[in-house]
């Protein structure tokens, strides 16, 4: 079951097409990575999916029915990265007015904040003005105002910038505690280790079409080059052989990369025929990043303003 | 609608609760009343230096009738002083008397500019100088022409009574209408700036703080924009209603106590000079006059027409400042330039208002209150010397019709400008959102 669909979504603006026709499906209970150089066109598509832009054409399915707005905001908690609170106002305060935005009763919004507030160790800000915060302060209560509600749908916009590290880690639990709970998780960002680490799903956007889209393992096997890591008691000396190629040559350790049509046990073979002790031997994929750049390059950062047909 | 009164209730209280609320509700009538008085006691105490006049070339017209005025000014009959040596002698002026052109003028050397009241008093006193003299010509005696003169002077005044429709005569003060009608105008004028201020610097502050966008992940920004137009408003009517509640309590409190002593202070002063204790009796019937008038002046309608027409005028430009906060980033330098086409044709209507005011019914105020962008301020010039009510009628209905068409307008605007960074929009782009289509 998934808990959005997204079919053919365009939206263009006078000078670009922001999102050209993307369709992918996010699965419940899962941790979804949208990714994407600047200007990719990623934060239009989530103000489609918060409902703060309507497409131009396609359709988005929420929860199994078209997706309406006005009603189904409330399912929906979104930080995005230009993210903000009302400075002058009491934290408390502000946290509950948020909640009762997404229509939440007064009296649950309360009894919500402080059970996350007590989480976050935050109970002594209540009456503090966001004003008197620290930028990774107040991106704390930023989460806490997003998840407050329990929306079925959380989208994270670049969540962990201007964290310290273990605020980043509270932070990083919270999200696998919430997908544990129940809630699918959006993330957006341009920082790949993260992704590897937390996602189970991922969509690449260049240039506002989709260009990957899949799980981060099987991605990575998509992507593989067949290169080895292989660890050796002695150094091995005659490397000659049609099997694989050397990539990089250490004094116990060796890189290498595997002919067409040789195996594995192939490599194997070649050195226990030559009498030298394996110590380790395991496959090399390319981390997301290196994949990233590799599908990316080549397109200017910054997106060039395209003619409209 | 539950989600514009969150919004509306968060903007009411926040700004409520602000200090600078509480002080600018309780000072300014305080500071008003303050200077009203102020100014009234300074304007009564303060006596200005008596002007020295030195009168030369007499022909012999001027000299017996020629009056002096104890406290304002006197003239000398001196010989031996010229435009050359008066202020040595200590004098202020010198009068020459000599007319040798054709054409009546006569000259008033001075080292100092004469004011123009002093200019003023020494023409009427030539002229009443050279009347009297005329009459005691004609034969007519000295004694009898004072005594005409003192009986004769303030002797009637006249009442304007108003027959209405159903044949009812009302007595009207158009002094007091006009400083009613004038008065509320001006503060319609003033409270649309403030308050319009008030919606730009809040959708600024929510752009700015970035807040922009998490409120319309929850609300739409229509909800958004007429929650805070809304609450703002209902700020200004509390503010408002608790300033005439204040002014109401401290005229009545400061009347009760300053007015007798200042009656008391004027009646001392004239009893110097004969006649003194009638000023004071006159002064006192003026008083009771003015205090009948103003309680006879229709409040119920003055007031509620201001409070509709403060509201009317300060929603149908509230959201074009809406629509301005909306559009532009960080620096409020920006905000000038797009203020600019707003605030002419509201101060457009004050010019109306304060040059036409004395002809309440005449085209230009009757076409000014009509059309929307004028007729909250011009209007209110218009109501206390009483308007027929298919007119009142069709204004407030073409406000009213005027402010949906306009918030419709600069909604659009809004939601488009609230989520744009970087550039500041141009005319042509805002033009071109508010009349797109959906």
């Amino acid at each position: 079951m998934n808990i959005l669909e997204l079919h053919n979504l365009k939206k263009y603006f006078a000078t670009q097409k922001a999102v050209d026709d993307i369709s992918f499906n996010i699965g419940k209970e899962s941790i979804f990575g949208l990714l994407g150089p600047n200007g990719a066109g990623k934060t239009t598509l989530l103000r489609m999916i918060t409902g703060i832009f309507y497409p131009d054409s396609g359709e988005i399915i929420f929860n199994g029915k078209k997706y309406d707005p006005i009603n189904d905001v409330a399912y929906i908690g979104y930080m995005p990265e230009e993210r903000g609170l009302y400075k002058k106002m009491k934290i408390g305060e502000q946290a509950v007015y948020l909640a009762q935005l997404k229509g939440m009763k007064k009296a649950d919004a309360v009894q919500n904040i402080k059970e996350w507030f007590e989480k976050f160790e935050m109970q002594s800000w209540w009456n503090k003005k966001v004003e008197d915060l620290s930028k990774g302060m107040s991106q704390k209560l930023q989460f806490v105002t997003t998840v407050l509600h329990e929306p079925k749908l959380i989208i994270l916009d670049e969540p962990f910038s201007g964290l310290d590290p273990v605020n980043a880690n509270l932070i990083k639990d919270e999200i696998f505690n919430l997908a544990k709970k129940g809630s699918t998780i959006i993330f957006s960002t341009h920082r790949m280790e993260q992704v590897e680490e937390i996602c189970d799903h991922i969509v690449l956007v260049n240039k506002g079409k989709k260009i990957l889209d899949g799980t981060v393992s099987e991605i990575k096997n998509r992507f593989k080059e067949n290169i080895y890591r292989l660890g050796a008691t002695t150094a091995p000396e005659n490397l000659m052989t049609y099997i694989f190629e050397v990539i990089k040559h250490q004094p116990q350790e060796l890189l290498i990369k595997l002919q067409h049509d040789s195996s594995t046990n192939d490599v194997l073979k070649h050195f226990i025929h030559q009498d030298i002790a394996i110590r380790s031997f395991n496959e090399v994929l390319p981390s997301l990043n290196e994949i990233f750049i590799k599908l990316v390059e080549g397109t200017p950062e910054a997106r060039q303003f395209q003619e409209l047909n | 609608m539950d989600k514009i009164f969150l919004i509306f209730k968060r903007e009411y209280i926040t700004r409520v609760r602000n200090k600078t609320f509480l002080l600018s509700t309780f000072l300014l009538p305080i500071v008003m009343i303050l200077f009203f008085f102020g100014s009234a006691f300074f304007a009564m105490s303060s006596k200005e230096k008596m002007k020295r006049i030195a009168v030369v070339n007499d022909p012999g017209l001027f000299k017996i009738n020629l009056k002096s005025d104890s406290s304002k000014m006197s003239f000398d009959f001196t010989n031996g002083v010229d435009s050359n040596n008066f202020s040595n002698r200590g004098f202020d002026g010198v009068l020459d008397l000599n007319n040798d052109s054709s054409a009546n003028k006569f000259t008033v050397h001075s080292k100092k500019q004469l004011g123009i009241d002093a200019k003023q008093l020494i023409e009427t006193r030539l002229n009443q100088a050279f009347e009297k003299s005329q009459l005691l010509k004609k034969g007519i005696r000295k004694e009898t022409l004072d005594s005409i003169n003192k009986e004769s002077i303030g002797k009637f005044g006249i009442d304007n009574r108003i027959i209405s429709e159903e044949g009812k005569s009302e007595k009207v003060n158009a002094g007091i209408n006009y400083i009613v009608g004038f008065g509320s105008g001006l503060l319609i004028y003033i409270t649309m700036f403030i308050f319009g201020a008030m919606v730009m610097r809040g959708v600024m502050e929510e752009k700015t703080n970035r807040i922009a966008e998490v409120m319309v992940s929850s609300v739409k920004p229509f909800q958004l924009m007429m929650g805070k137009i809304l609450g703002i408003a209902a700020v200004g009517i509390t503010q408002l209603l608790l300033w005439m509640i204040l002014m109401i309590i401290l005229f009545s409190v400061l009347s009760a106590f300053i007015p007798m002593e200042m009656i008391q202070q004027a009646g001392e002063a004239n009893k110097s000079m004969p006649g003194g204790m009638s000023g004071n009796s006159q002064m006192a019937m003026k008083m009771w006059d003015l205090q009948k008038d103003i309680s006879n002046i229709n409040w119920p309608l003055i007031v509620g027409c201001f409070l509709f027409y403060f509201l009317g005028g300060y929603l149908f430009y509230a959201s074009f400042f809406a629509a301005v906060g909306s559009v532009i980033n960080e620096d409020p330098q920006e905000a000038q330039s797009l203020m600019l086409p707003i605030m002419m044709p509201i101060i457009f209507g004050f010019i109306i208002l304060s040059t036409n005011i004395n002809t309440p019914d005449s085209k230009v105020m009757l076409w000014a209150s009509m059309i929307p962008f004028t007729s909250p301020i011009v209007m209110m010039g218009r109501v206390p010397s009483g308007v027929p009510w298919y007119q009142l009628a069709t204004s407030m209905t073409l406000l009213i019709i005027g402010f949906l068409f306009t918030t419709w307008l600069a909604g659009k605007i809004y939601r488009t400008g609230i989520l744009m960074y970087g550039k500041k929009a141009s005319w042509k782009e805002m033009f071109k959102w508010a009349f797109r289509k959906s």
